[in-house]
């Protein structure tokens, strides 16, 4: 058995594999339809979601399977005061396995201490975001071909934004990737993100303006700054319109850039953008659910 | 000054001038109830000055945590005694309920009964990280 609660839990290797089994299901969803026909997906998510609870459940269901759960702690005994461990005992009696959603960091992987089915971290706090990185590797093989030899600009809240921690950690196994961190002071990346850039000797600059790196990008990953993770709201009124992602800052920018967004946006991408066909990101969030389905088959260990 | 020689405990050495207080606290040695006694600014010929803090007692912790602390302290067993074992700590691999882990956002923060876990990340820079946020551990 086994449970996702990092990228790092998965090698290139079964990334790879998991991509060509989305690429699959894409082209041949009716022989997905009854794979996992009796089983059973329990979503707990603590913290709101539309697109990983929503892709989650599309997933399962696509896949001929059920689903079960809750999609806020106050409509379930957490709000009592129930311990992860106790939540998690209890849902692995219904369910065959388990994706949450958690605000504090590290709960995925209480949860999996005490797990008897697999369970998919579907974001902690601001640590991880391992599907969602799953969906941005999907979305740019898919739409640049490779992953090899790009350079990466991430945009935005790069302290608090688990899904451009989890996707570094990805991309930085892969040969010839720089990246271009582009974020307030404040919002640097954390020094853990940075460690295996500096262990694998990935090349990586940090920049606080947007419009200068514009030109070199092949892939921009534009970030909300999240109201939720700061503890004063001054900081984030100050913080939360650093970088706004118009057409005219697009001018420099290659032909074939791919710009993604995790989703929810507030105003860091003018709407006016969304025409621009060098926007992926509401590709991106149908994606999200095809690799979803890779993922379940693979931890369910049902035949793709 | 007058302090008796030990029977059975644990006489930690060579710990730097003025960090006993800090290795009395992280062992919580407050709490025990067995003569504990601490010597402050001890003449060495190897550090110049040290503290040193003998236990009349066996400890159920896992003393290698010091070396999480201080590496150059020297740990010394004595039974009946006599001195059975000397070594100096090594850092463990993990580290539970010792350091606590700071990090707001961390899952320790709410949950009262998880133990705080640190794993070693790097043992040439002393660097351990909560298992469960991965924020580094502050000494």
């Amino acid at each position: 058995m086994r449970h996702i609660t990092s990228i790092t839990d998965l090698s290139i290797e079964e990334i790879d594999e998991l991509i060509e089994v989305a690429q699959d299901i894409i082209a041949h969803p009716d022989t997905y339809r009854e794979k996992c026909r009796y089983k059973k997906l329990a979503t707990l998510f603590y913290e709101p979601s539309t697109r990983t609870r929503l892709s989650f459940e599309a997933a399962m269901i696509e896949l001929g399977g059920q689903v079960l759960g809750f999609s806020e702690a106050a409509s379930s005994s957490a709000a009592k005061g129930e311990s992860v461990a106790d939540t998690i005992r209890t849902v692995c009696c219904y369910a065959d396995i388990i994706a949450m959603r958690h605000p504090k960091e590290g709960a995925p992987t209480v949860a999996a201490m005490h797990a008897s089915v697999p369970i998919i971290n579907a974001g902690d706090g601001g640590h991880n975001h391992p599907t969602q990185t799953l969906t941005d590797l999907l979305t740019i093989r898919r739409e640049k071909g490779h992953f090899d030899n790009l350079t990466v600009g991430l945009c935005g809240d790069l302290k608090f934004g688990r899904t451009v921690h989890s996707l570094i950690t990805a991309m930085c196994r892969y040969p010839g990737v720089r990246f271009v961190l582009i974020s307030p002071e404040e919002l640097k990346v954390p020094s853990y993100v940075k460690i295996p850039l500096k262990s694998g000797n990935v090349p990586y600059t940090q920049t606080t303006d947007l419009r200068s790196v514009m030109p070199e990008l092949d892939v921009l990953y534009m970030t909300r700054v999240q109201r939720e993770r700061f503890f004063n709201e001054d900081d984030y009124v100050r913080l939360k319109d650093s970088y706004i992602l118009t057409p005219e800052k697009l001018e420099t920018a290659k032909d074939d850039l791919i710009i993604l967004h995790p989703l929810p946006r507030v105003n860091e991408i003018s709407v006016a953008v969304d025409n621009d066909p060098r926007a992926c990101y509401f590709k991106q969030a149908l994606y999200g659910k095809f690799i979803r389905m890779a993922l379940i088959l693979k931890l369910l260990e049902v035949q793709a | 000054m007058n302090i008796d020689a030990i029977h059975n405990g644990i006489v930690i050495d060579h710990i730097r001038a003025g960090q006993a207080m800090k290795i009395y606290d992280f062992l919580d040695l407050g709490s025990l109830d067995c003569p504990v006694a601490i010597i402050k600014y001890a003449t060495s010929n190897k550090m110049g000055r040290k503290d040193i803090i003998k236990i009349d007692s066996e400890l159920k912790v896992d003393l290698n945590a010091l070396g999480y602390i201080d590496p150059e302290i020297t740990i010394n067993i004595i039974r009946d005694g006599v001195r059975v074992k000397k070594y100096h700590p090594e850092l463990p691999e993990l580290i539970t309920n010792i350091i606590r882990c700071k990090n707001p956002r961390c899952i320790t923060s709410i949950e009262q009964e998880l133990p705080h876990v640190f794993k070693l990340i790097d043992r040439e820079k002393d660097e351990y990280r909560c298992v469960y946020c991965e924020s580094k551990a502050g000494k």
